[in-house]
């Protein structure tokens, strides 16, 4: 998560090998999952359909300005890339049919909102309080722009509203636009922390791993029809001209107390390097990304910044009582590395941005809303997305801690503590804040390319 | 490492002594659970949660066996003894505390009964078998169970539900050391052989 711009020279934009090794097919896949590519605006459209030839028509007249992992790799002067998807209600008013339908797992059928007690979204963050219509039954697609800058969200933000006013019975539920906040030589969120340190790589995608990432993943992880970690894919939705080189999507609105945080921090922290340990150890990496495993005492910006080595480390070998990286903090929770159990198939792609305009330091918080509006992409939601949320942002025993939750992500309600080991005695900060508010969110299944021509012809009989 | 990653003016005094919790477990417990196997339906990924009781949590699977199966049942306790002999961590992933297998005889018809105490909630443990099972190569004992999924090793959410159609909820558990992880006993017996060690080294 964080913001969209992509600085250049990060590893992770695709490169579709040219030696024909790879059985991806580049063509057919949505390049959401497989590249990243240099936005610095995106605007989510959330839609309903009142008519399913409506959507149809509409999906028919969008096919093509979706983006394919083969074009947006091949394309470095592209302005602007777009993603659909759909909730498994929109596929039925799509017009899919019931034994189609019933071929989706439980969870992707019921959707977020109603597993969100299974996912620790309670509270405020409950869908009861979600924005932006999130919550219905009758939120049905998603449409993802990044844009290079902001003049191009505009312009295309205007072309898909005469597109829409063409294609009756299919109506705007809410939209969101997304900007990348200062500075913008980096990729960072509100609170400040550089983000996308840790991204798994898919084998046949053309991209290294950084060190320390372990190696790359079977494309199945990610996109239903290949091979995943354990073998030939199974339980796949049917027909296969529907699922094939599809990915599930968990999409997460999630606001930021930037006020909140940094009162935290001040609270906490009687100097700026005080406050910046507190901040370090609440995420595992200083602000800079410098992760605490290399460099437990003091930050490192420059090995923060360092792709050869910001991500180069272990938990279990290196730092296994958590004095450098308490066990409790964001990064330990979200990839434990090598102190979890098939963590292969557990691994996500994130992606997705900062909204809302930055706090700048010092302001006194101002009541906007800001936060992440980030995609969670996955083959199985209920393996990697949903135990993610369910064991290791909010299960209070996670690593025998007793009575903790991801101190950034996780569930919080001023009841639940976070312990920093350090000798000779450990520090434990009781009643940690709720620093993030869930706003709303969606399961989507985002199509390969003949899969959405499959959607739009589908229904055309019924 | 990291001795001095105290921030400055931090103060070095020890924290209050914890009052005592729901986890303390100086004061032994019972729970009673009442016949669904839990006090609130709340839901899991694959269905109810059960709740952790002073006996950590749990499974007691009871299910039928296919007929002529018993010796075959029977053989994989020295299968399993084998495996743990070879490679003591194998089962680490699970975090158990124990593992109790019984076979009996209702009328005609044998029962397996699969008991286990561990430490992580009930759905993410039969994930973990499943994961195991496969990456060790072996077969499990519940093939030989009545109704069990023949796709297990491809149809996880198969082998939860049958898990989950078996399960017998206790009524009562008991902790005589209530809520201790199998990783705190673990760390409290090392660090009592540590402190046997220091006090040898001091004679």
């Amino acid at each position: 998560m964080g913001t969209i711009e992509q600085p250049p020279g990060i590893p992770g934009v695709l490169i579709e090998p040219t030696d024909g090794r790879s059985s991806l097919e580049f063509d057919d896949i949505q390049h959401f999952l497989m590249s990243r590519p240099p936005a610095r605006a995106a605007r989510y459209e959330f839609l309903t359909f009142s008519s399913g030839s409506g959507g149809r028509a509409w999906l028919s007249g969008l096919i093509d300005k979706v983006g394919t992992a083969k074009a947006v790799g091949a394309n470095v002067s592209a302005a602007r890339w777009v993603t659909v998807g759909f909730t498994w209600n929109g596929l039925r008013a799509l017009g899919l049919s019931d034994a189609s339908l019933a071929t989706f797992p439980e969870e992707f059928r019921q959707g977020m909102a109603a597993r969100a007690d299974i996912l620790g979204i309670t509270g405020t963050n409950d869908p009861n309080h979600w924005v932006g219509g999130l919550a219905n039954a009758n939120l049905h697609a998603i449409v993802i722009l990044f844009a290079r800058d902001v003049a191009e969200r505009e312009r295309c933000r205007e072309e898909h509203k005469k597109h829409l006013k063409e294609c009756a019975g299919v109506e705007l539920l809410s939209t969101l636009d997304l900007e990348a906040i200062p500075p913008f030589d980096y990729a960072h969120e509100h609170f400040g922390y550089r983000d996308r340190l840790s991204q798994p790589v898919i084998e046949g995608t053309g991209v290294e791993p950084t060190p320390g990432s372990g190696p790359a993943l079977k494309a199945g992880e990610f996109f239903l029809g290949y091979p995943d970690e354990e073998g030939p894919p199974a339980s796949l939705p049917q027909p296969q001209a529907l699922s094939r080189n599809g990915s599930y999507v968990a999409y997460l609105r999630m606001e930021e107390h930037v006020g909140a945080f940094r009162d935290f921090l001040q609270q906490h922290g009687k100097t700026p390097e005080e406050q910046e340990w507190v901040a370090a150890k609440l995420m595992g990496r200083w602000r800079s990304g410098a992760p605490l495993v290399l460099t437990p005492e003091k930050d490192d910006p420059e090995l923060g910044a360092d792709y050869s080595r910001n991500n180069d480390f272990n938990f279990a070998t290196m730092d296994p009582h958590g004095y450098g990286c308490p066990l409790g903090s964001h990064i330990r929770r979200m990839n434990p590395r090598d102190t979890a159990a098939n963590m292969n198939r557990r691994k996500m792609i994130r992606r997705g941005g900062t909204y809302g305009p930055e706090l700048p330091e010092g302001a006194p918080d101002d009541g906007v809303e800001r936060g992440i509006a980030a995609f969670v992409g996955c083959a199985s939601l209920v393996r990697q997305f949903e135990f993610a949320m369910n064991v290791w942002a909010n299960d209070p025993n996670f690593h025998e801690l007793g009575n903790e939750r991801d101190p950034i992500f996780g569930t919080q309600d001023g009841s639940y503590d976070l312990t920093i080991p350090k000798r000779p005695i450990r520090k434990k900060i009781r009643g940690i804040p709720a620093f993030t508010t869930i706003r709303g969110g969606a399961y989507f299944f985002l199509p390969g390319i003949k899969a959405l021509h499959y959607l739009v012809n589908e229904g055309k009989g019924g | 490492m990291a001795t001095s990653t105290l921030p400055k003016g931090e103060s070095l005094k020890p924290q209050p002594v914890e009052a005592p919790t729901m986890a303390d477990w100086t004061q032994p417990r019972a729970m009673a659970i009442p016949k669904e196997g839990y006090f609130q339906l709340q839901n899991g990924r694959y269905g109810a949660v059960y709740p952790r009781t002073p006996a950590c949590h749990g499974f007691t699977i009871i299910a039928k066996i296919k007929p002529g199966r018993e010796e075959t049942i029977r053989a994989y306790g020295k299968t399993i003894e084998n495996a743990i002999d070879d490679l003591p961590d194998a089962l680490a992933t699970l975090k158990l505390h124990y593992l109790r297998w019984v076979l009996f005889d209702i009328g005609k018809d044998t029962y397996f009964m699969y008991q286990g105490i561990f430490d992580t909630d009930f759905d993410k443990y039969t994930e973990d078998a499943v994961a195991l099972f496969k990456s060790l190569g072996v077969n499990t004992v519940f093939e030989n169970l009545e109704g069990f999924p023949e796709d297990w090793k491809t149809n996880a959410a198969a082998f939860v539900k049958f898990v989950r159609e078996h399960q017998c909820p206790s009524f009562l558990e008991y902790g005589e050391y209530p809520y201790v992880t199998a990783d705190e006993i673990k760390k409290a017996l090392k660090l009592k052989a540590a402190f046997s060690n220091m006090l040898d080294l001091m004679q």
